[in-house]
């Protein structure tokens, strides 16, 4: 693989884990949109459980560590995801 | 830009899921015929014209395969990670990376298809971020406008536009307002409010969002101009 992917995929661990920490907590834009108009209590919670809700991970206590180590694995699964998922899919018959 | 369950009438999601799987299987199906190469096995034969196998055909994963899978889970891994990294715009309000067309102009509009559905599912089914039976939904808003008709828009765009990287910044930001456009109509569809009313206040709010993806597929694109294998030559 070329390099500067490389450094690309270090860049995407290390914001997920770190920069992540200091991500803006404000409502994103649909969210806000929702809010002013008031449609926002149409939104249903998720039909079932999942194993990381709102990116918090808390397996150590820490909200902190939460954020962390939800955006380090996230990363890893979406990597995972489409270099191993993909490769059963695409198999030709 | 993330749908949440319950926004959207059971008619539109449904409709939505059905756009968004056919698009889904289509660019799959395209983009594995790159993929692989036809091997043949060789017959084990003697020279006596005694053989004790047949000739075989294997499909493999070519190297270009490989390397294009590693190169799609890159960007893949990285648009998650910047899709958690919201910056803050005006009045209490924040936004992140759709990443669209950035996966694009890199891997290929069908193969981008293909990243940013894998990471609106990795983010419904992990993290709850964006419902799921509005998963349909934000495939086609955030998958199919904002990546293939932001691609589009690119191609367009890079025919007036001399500098390359400008036009990478304004179909980015052409990418975020147009999903933000799709997603309106999609509320406006299902009763949730009227149109009129929401298509300004979402388009306001993501074409400044949308000035914050541009910058960052500039950048991203700037940094990896040199790479050779890029989809379009930048």
């Amino acid at each position: 693989m070329n390099r500067r992917y490389k450094i690309l995929l270090l860049v995407s661990i290390l914001s997920a884990s770190v920069v992540s920490l200091f991500a803006s907590s404000s409502p994103d834009g649909l969210e806000k949109v929702a809010e002013d108009k008031g449609f926002i209590v149409k939104a249903l919670n998720y039909p079932s459980k999942v194993l990381m809700p709102d990116y918090e991970l808390n397996i150590f206590g820490n909200d902190y560590l939460a954020v962390a180590f939800a955006g380090m694995i996230g990363t890893i699964i979406v990597f995972a995801f489409v270099y191993f998922a993909l490769r059963p899919i695409a198999i030709k018959k | 830009m993330h749908i949440p369950d319950g926004f959207l009438g059971p008619n539109t999601s449904a409709s939505l899921i059905t756009a968004a799987v056919a698009a889904v299987s289509f660019a799959v199906s395209r983009v594995k015929r790159k993929f692989f190469v036809k091997k043949e096995i060789l017959a084990l034969a003697t020279p006596e014209g005694a053989q004790f196998s047949t000739v075989k055909k294997t499909s493999v994963l070519s190297g270009y395969g490989k390397d294009k899978l590693l190169r799609m889970a890159t960007i893949a891994s990285f648009v998650f990670a910047t899709q958690m990294l919201n910056f803050p715009v005006a009045n209490g309000t924040s936004g992140h990376l759709l990443g669209g067309v950035l996966a694009a102009v890199l891997l290929g509009p069908l193969e981008a298809l293909i990243v940013i559905s894998a990471v609106l599912v990795i983010q419904s089914i992990f993290f709850a971020d964006g419902g799921l039976v509005a998963l349909g939904a934000n495939i086609f808003n955030m998958g199919i406008i904002g990546t293939i008709a932001g691609f589009y828009c690119y191609k367009g765009i890079r025919k007036i536009v001399k500098f390359k990287l400008l036009s990478v910044f304004i179909a980015g930001w052409l990418s975020v307002v147009l999903a933000s456009i799709a997603t309106s109509l999609e509320l406006a569809i299902s009763n949730t409010i009227a149109l009129n009313l929401v298509i300004p206040a979402m388009v306001k709010t993501h074409a400044l969002i949308g000035i914050g993806e541009g910058i960052i597929t500039f950048a991203i694109v700037w940094y990896m101009q040199k790479e050779k294998g890029n989809e379009q030559k930048i």
